[in-house]
């Protein structure tokens, strides 16, 4: 269940909401709490951190109140704030996403679920997700997929890190039918973001101790978009020359992830193959059937029955 | 046809027997003409070995083989030889192997080359997991079908300023529409219970979500074929969890490739994957997809599985169920046996033992076979294919083959006897 919880935890690093010009030239960017502490005063024991939290649908708020529920049993110093931003239950608009931006600039942290997006077309080619990320500018998607303990799956302890471009690439919501029956799609790909991602990608492999990096792109086919961000990966590879750097495609990638998915350590890449990547190797680490039948209030218990018997630390 | 069946049978099995080659194919019934393109790199080789093992087989076919470098031609525009395109066009079957493109050719890759000379638009590639050769994942069997001709792959990219490039994905109704009856055809002549269309229209709204209208829209036309829609992460997901849930999948371009190298992935590589390209005017190219492997070109350790299976899928395609399944076991019982493998399939031998000990057709132990897709429309694949597809229902034993002389100048006869051609 704890694998299924699909909040994304974002830090947002305070000045990227402006135009930076010279992104390459930034500080080193995590999802840290601790490096991203240098510009905020470190936390005192009776101060509590405020998160912005936006439970999203289906199974989110179930899943949120969860979260609660151990954060509150394990005295952790956090205070929630919750916004309810939905597409689907219609609890959507500009007014409401605009709350919650505010929320999220001010608190710099924040934990989200996953807020659906109805397939119909009604006239937004964005949908708020989306939204979410680009006015933020959140750039980098971060997931480390690791096994489970005690878990057998085909694959086991698997830890790999996976980085995904999420502003721009093919999710950048430019779509038009130039005739009748004929819709054009564009990708999108600049030099800056790519070298910002792909910094993003090797300082935080550096930060974690990592060795490899791998770009993973289709060059071959999209020669001047997947040929720039290649080169542009290329680029900052050369600025970290401890750090090995590889290139695969796509289409190898995926095969080479069910087949032998240790040969990877950190993949980086742009944002369709981010979401094939990403899910692929969710898949990874989990059976079918994890055969667990209790409820998720008895799931809660348990993990605050283990936290309250811990010794203190 | 012919109006004297026995003369034409009694010349056929004879000419078969002694290995002569047929004069002419329109006079010979039962013999069919294919365009064989060897490729680069193991091509040849592996060509090679498949027209030796269709020979030791009977397979009532003669090869045309044919050359395809990329050349010129007037205006400046690149094309394939023309003797090839001839050929293709009055075969309407062919097996390619792999083909390399040079990095500084200055000319668009030759499959893509293949593709818009005969307007391949569908790709076929079924996944099913061979035995004897383990995979952590079992029990896989489903077909990806991939649109061959637009979408991500359109190839019109452009500079719009200095760092800043533009892809363009290109949907349109005629092809979506193509593709989608394709896909529920498929299904329905192979026995296939359902039908998934991949997208992901939450994002790209207006692209995907046409491609997902018109596979709505086949899906109403073809009320008997199970339908249902997934978005491709997770597909993604579900796929390396449980590849059992899936059995006809059909997407766009790009989502197609990565897909169908993903199922690749699950039943062992693309050194044992088969596929076929259907085009619009009745041709059909199968083909080996991997690499051509220039680092082991003539060096005898190539494994022709791959291309042997693209050519059974052919085989099946054009009617040649009999064979074509001998061939099948053969290859598979090889495998299955592990003593002669390449070392790509974990063994240490040369190609060339494979290829003697595949030659091995007819075996007397009971056999394990799964039923494989493997034909494509061919009118009479839905008659031929149902007794396999209900041994995938009801269990995977067969019964054992007999010996191979005897049972193929059976069905020789038996498929030249008739009026109708095979």
């Amino acid at each position: 269940m704890a694998a299924a919880l699909r909040g994304t935890l974002v830090t947002l690093v305070k000045g990227l909401g402006g135009a930076r010009m010279h992104q390459l030239a930034s500080r080193p960017l995590s999802v840290s709490a601790s490096l991203c502490g240098q510009e905020t005063p470190p936390p005192r024991a009776d101060s509590t951190f405020k998160v912005t939290m936006v439970p999203g649908d289906g199974v989110g708020p179930e899943l949120m109140t969860a979260v609660k529920d151990v954060f509150k049993a394990g005295d952790i110093p956090v205070e929630f704030e919750e916004f309810h931003l939905s597409e689907v239950q219609n609890m959507a608009n500009e007014e409401k996403l605009e709350q919650v931006l505010t929320s999220m600039r001010n608190n710099r942290v924040a934990i989200k679920g996953k807020i659906h997006t109805p397939m119909e077309y009604k006239g937004e080619l964005a949908s708020y997700e989306m939204k979410l990320r680009r006015k933020l500018d959140l750039f980098a998607n971060v997931v480390h997929v690791n096994s489970l303990q005690g878990y057998n799956t085909r694959h086991n302890n698997l830890d790999l890190v996976i980085i995904r471009e999420q502003t721009e690439g093919e999710y950048s919501s430019l779509e038009h039918e130039s005739t009748a029956g004929v819709i054009e799609c564009m990708k999108i790909i600049t030099r800056e973001k790519s070298r910002r991602i792909a910094k993003f990608a090797f300082d935080y492999a550096t930060k974690k101790g990592r060795n490899k990096v791998t770009a993973v792109h289709k060059a071959n086919i999209m020669k001047l978009g997947d040929g720039l961000f290649l080169q542009s990966c290329a680029e900052v590879a050369e600025l970290y020359p401890k750090i090995k750097y590889e290139t695969i495609i796509i289409d190898n990638c995926c095969m080479q992830l069910v087949q032998n998915p240790y040969q990877f350590d950190v993949l980086v890449m742009p944002n369709l193959y981010g979401n094939i990547i990403d899910n692929l190797a969710a898949g990874l680490v989990r059976t079918r059937d994890l055969g667990g039948y209790c409820t998720t209030g008895d799931f809660v218990h348990a993990v605050v029955a283990n936290l309250r018997h811990r010794p203190a630390q | 046809m012919a109006g004297y069946p026995w003369r034409s049978t009694v010349s056929c099995v004879v000419a078969v027997l002694k290995n002569e080659t047929l004069q002419s194919r329109s006079f010979i019934r039962g013999m069919k003409t294919v365009t064989l393109i060897p490729g680069d790199g193991i091509g040849p080789e592996i060509s090679a070995a498949v027209m030796k093992i269709f020979e030791a087989a009977k397979v009532p076919i003669q090869w045309e083989e044919r050359n395809v470098t990329a050349i010129q031609g007037p205006g400046g525009k690149w094309m394939i030889p023309p003797g090839a395109k001839e050929s293709m066009n009055k075969t309407k079957i062919g097996l390619k192997g792999p083909l390399e493109t040079p990095i500084a050719a200055g000319h668009p890759s030759m499959n893509l080359l293949l593709r818009k000379t005969f307007d391949l638009f569908a790709n076929v590639r079924p996944c099913v997991s061979i035995e004897g050769y383990d995979t952590p994942y079992t029990d896989v069997n489903l077909v990806t079908i991939r649109e061959n001709t637009e979408g991500e792959y359109s190839g019109i990219e452009h500079m719009i300023v200095d760092g800043v490039v533009q892809s363009i994905k290109l949907i349109t109704e005629q092809a979506s529409q193509r593709i989608a009856e394709y896909a529920f055809e498929y299904a329905k002549n192979n026995q296939r219970s359902s039908v998934t269309a991949v997208h992901k229209a939450n994002i790209m709204r207006m692209s995907d979500g046409l491609f997902l209208r018109k596979c709505r829209e086949a899906a109403e036309k073809h009320k008997d074929v199970k339908f249902t829609e997934m978005y491709l992460d997770t597909v993604c997901l579900n796929m390396v969890r449980d590849p059992t849930q899936f059995d006809v999948l059909v997407m766009p371009n790009l989502y197609g490739d990565i897909l169908s190298d993903l199922c690749a992935g699950l039943i062992g590589g693309l050194g044992v994957t088969p596929s076929g390209n259907i085009g619009a005017n009745g041709v059909a190219i199968f083909e080996s997809v991997h690499g051509t492997a220039p680092d082991i070109a003539g060096k005898d350790l190539a494994n022709p599985t791959a291309l042997l299976l693209s050519a059974v899928m052919m085989l099946r395609h054009m009617g040649l169920h009999g064979q074509a399944q001998n061939i099948q076991t053969a290859c598979f019982n090889t495998i299955q046996d592990k003593k002669v493998l390449t070392k790509d399939l974990g063994g240490s031998s040369k190609f060339s033992a494979r290829l003697k000990s595949g030659l091995w057709l007819g075996h007397s132990k009971t056999i394990i076979i799964k039923p494989t897709p493997w034909s494509t429309t061919h009118p009479g694949s839905s008659a031929r294919s149902a007794p396999e597809t209900s041994a995938r229902r009801c269990g995977y034993k067969s019964k054992p083959s007999p010996p191979l002389a005897a049972s193929v100048v059976k069905q020789f006869l038996r498929a030249t006897a008739r009026k109708h051609r095979l």
